[in-house]
């Protein structure tokens, strides 16, 4: 139906915007002064992850104050929250993982722990935790409640933890790496490479996020018609 | 008069498997009422909805005038529950748990001790009970302790799950002595056991309602001579109908975000 | 609200007398994570004294779990949310009364695990007020998020590998604020600690103020 070649139609242009973006960035920009040979490429990809990864988490936490709201409650806003936290952990390991092959071929080390790199990491682990909360069994009601609360308290960490993680790092004289910096030296086709690349990022998360949601969905009524087979066995016992 | 307690298909779960599937049951002021029905039938259930723990799926359930689909806590402290466990707390004393208990629901620290000795007196918890940690106490002892709790508090509904369980002969009377005092007062009781036809519920009890597969049902046919036959009016067979008296389709889930109520 | 968490307080840490579980099993878990420490990062004087605060910290966050699940499973074995949710009382008193007396088996471990940094690793004990207030303030903060996963984690099944894995990256600000500002006092520079101090307040406030009202949804559907 239409609302399925619209997610069709968005996921080809997604797609074909990361291979754009893969392509472009390989073969087509140019080497950046004063990086090493070819690694500046990472710099389409890398932002575009971490930025996905940022709206992913806010989405999952707007989504969870809305379900928390009295006016707003309502079920879809809590399968939204579980999904975008989903494709945020997601995101937020590839982030690691093009971050420390960066760290690798800049610093030469795998983790440098810089400011960005070990907030991220700490988010990783802080959401996995909540999946975890997520995927103990419960009434609805409950799980979507709790979850939603869970995400909050672990949401107010994330500034604490940056800040705190800025001013512990900013003590030792280290790697003074600053990705607002870099990006001023961004011109020309590397920089609408990026935009690309931030763009095609972000279709692919709609275009997951909307296949998550719609599994959430289905998840429910299967068991909605799971309890009616309960409530008809129940039913039965009484049957002598 | 309201109904103390009215219940219109209620249904509650627990993950995926439902407790209660459909309840309707209107229980009034100052009875007494004996739950009674097999293993797994869903009386512990029935009470804790009572008393606000367990969430209502669908249907509607409304205690002591409040309506427990949109607010449970309310009607905790109008309740007295008395459980399988004892919520007592092991290291502490009889006289500590039940000043703690009594203090915790609303009463000043003078009088809950005033409260507290005279429940302990009226529960024959004497001697040096008072001062032994819960810890230490037999099970029926604890019983006891329990039970004490709730005569402290005077709530005007008690739910009882199986209160003469683990009780020698002299605490069950006291018990059933406490239970008509209670509705004396004016309190309503529920209770619930499993035990059919002669036993202390069923003659404590004004009517007995019997329940199965997590409904009330038409009580069972009468086993030689057995009492619970007169319950129900038209001594009905003992097949139940295949389809259940509720409405068609399961009932839609009344997530508290998309309440529905049964009419 | 408070006369409730005065009696919860009361209740808690007069079970705690008489059980002794923070004297008997708490603290000396976490004197074990500083021998095991200790052991680990080799015999050398060099290698430890400056960790010393890392280690102390890291043993108190550890033993903080420890204190939290023995807060819950207090509240009678299978069912501990039920036994609060009936007793009538209120739930954010709940929260602060179970928070304080956390707070204050922390403080009385923390004043041990000093004593044992000293010895085991030759930390010089200056500047104790900023030791003192690292202490307090950081308490304050783990004592808070830790009833606050507690109570979501004891409804579970899985609460004893949940509640280490929701707690402890969250209170990472405070193992980091902690540390640092100890570092500064041990090194004798206890002006640099205010930074970190202030981190600790702010998370402190925030989640006693987040925890009083999250607790009773958490208590009751959750």
């Amino acid at each position: 139906m239409r609302a399925d070649r619209a997610l069709r139609v968005l996921g080809a242009f997604a797609l074909v915007g990361m291979v754009a973006t893969v392509w472009l960035g390989l073969f087509v920009t140019p080497n950046a002064v004063g990086y090493a040979d070819g690694t500046v490429r990472l710099l389409y990809i890398h932002p575009p992850l971490a930025w996905v990864m940022f709206i992913a988490y806010g989405m999952a936490t707007i989504s969870s104050l809305l379900y928390l709201w009295p006016r707003t409650r309502h079920a879809r806003f809590d399968r939204l929250a579980g999904a975008s936290a989903e494709v945020g952990v997601v995101f937020t390991g590839l982030t690691l993982v093009s971050g420390s092959i960066w760290g690798r071929t800049t610093w030469g080390v795998y983790w440098a722990w810089d400011p960005l790199l070990t907030t991220t990491a700490l988010l990783f682990v802080l959401y996995l935790g909540y999946l975890a909360l997520r995927n103990v069994p419960g009434d609805p009601d409950t799980v979507a409640r709790r979850s939603a609360i869970a995400g909050l308290v672990a949401f107010l960490d994330v500034p604490i933890v940056f800040f705190a993680v800025s001013w512990w790092r900013s003590l030792h004289q280290g790697p003074t790496i600053d990705l607002a910096t870099r990006h001023s030296y961004v011109h020309g086709s590397m920089a609408w490479t990026l935009l690309l690349g931030f763009v095609s990022f972000t279709l692919t998360y709609v275009w997951l996020m909307v296949h998550r949601y719609r599994l959430a969905v289905l998840r429910e009524r299967e068991s909605d018609e799971g309890l009616e087979n309960a409530l008809a066995d129940r039913w039965a016992e009484a049957v002598r | 008069m309201a109904p103390a307690v009215s219940l219109r298909d209620a249904v509650a779960l627990a993950g995926r498997f439902p407790l209660l599937a459909g309840v309707t049951l209107d229980v009034g002021e100052g009875e007494i009422v004996h739950l009674s029905g097999p293993n797994g039938a869903g009386k512990s259930s029935l009470l804790r909805l009572c008393c606000g723990l367990l969430s209502l799926r669908s249907g509607s359930a409304v205690v002591l005038g409040h309506d427990l689909a949109v607010d449970r806590r309310a009607v905790r402290l109008l309740i007295g529950y008395l459980g399988h466990e004892t919520f007592l707390y092991e290291e502490l004393t009889v006289e500590e748990n039940l000043r703690f208990a009594l203090r915790a629901a609303g009463s000043g620290a003078a009088e809950a001790r005033v409260q507290a000795e005279g429940a302990m007196a009226r529960l024959a918890l004497t001697g040096r009970l008072p001062s032994t940690p819960v810890g230490k106490l037999s099970a029926g002892q604890r019983r006891r302790t329990a039970i004490a709790v709730v005569v402290g508090r005077r709530p005007r509904l008690w739910l009882l799950d199986e209160p003469h369980a683990g009780l020698d002969h002299d605490a069950r009377s006291t018990l059933d002595e406490v239970i008509l005092e209670a509705r004396a007062g004016g309190a309503t009781v529920m209770l619930s056991s499993h035990e059919l036809g002669e036993s202390d519920a069923h003659s404590l009890a004004d009517r007995v309602v019997h329940l199965a597969g997590g409904r009330v049902v038409p009580a069972p046919p009468a086993v030689d001579g057995d009492p619970d036959a007169a319950a129900s009016p038209a001594n009905p067979p003992a097949v139940m109908p295949a389809s259940p008296a509720v409405p068609q389709g399961a009932p839609k889930r009344a997530r508290q975000s998309e309440a529905v109520h049964v009419a | 609200m408070w006369r409730d968490a005065l009696l919860v307080c009361g209740k808690d840490l007069r079970i705690e007398l008489r059980a002794k579980i923070g004297l008997n099993q708490v603290a000396p878990f976490a004197a074990t994570v500083l021998l095991l420490f200790g052991l680990a990062l080799g015999p050398n004087r060099q290698a430890l004294q400056p960790a010393a605060a890392a280690l102390f910290w890291i043993a108190v966050l550890l033993s903080v779990v420890l204190a939290v699940q023995r807060s819950f499973a207090v509240e009678s074995a299978d069912s501990a949310r039920d036994g609060l949710r009936l007793s009538g009382l209120d739930p954010a008193g709940i929260f602060l009364g179970k928070g304080a007396a956390i707070v204050t088996q922390l403080l009385v471990l923390e004043a041990l695990l000093t004593v044992g940094v000293a010895l085991l690793f030759g930390a010089q004990l200056s500047d104790g007020l900023v030791l003192l207030a690292a202490c307090v303030t950081a308490s304050i903060g783990l004592g808070a998020v830790g009833v606050t996963y507690g109570v979501l984690s004891s409804g579970v099944r899985v609460k004893e590998t949940l509640l280490p894995l929701l707690l402890l990256p969250v209170a990472a600000p405070v193992l980091l604020g902690a540390t640092k500002a100890w570092d500064e006092a041990l090194a004798g520079t206890p002006g640099q600690a205010g930074v970190w101090l202030s981190l600790l307040a702010v998370f402190a406030v925030l989640y006693v103020a987040v925890g009083t009202v999250a607790f009773g949804p958490l208590l009751e559907g959750a």
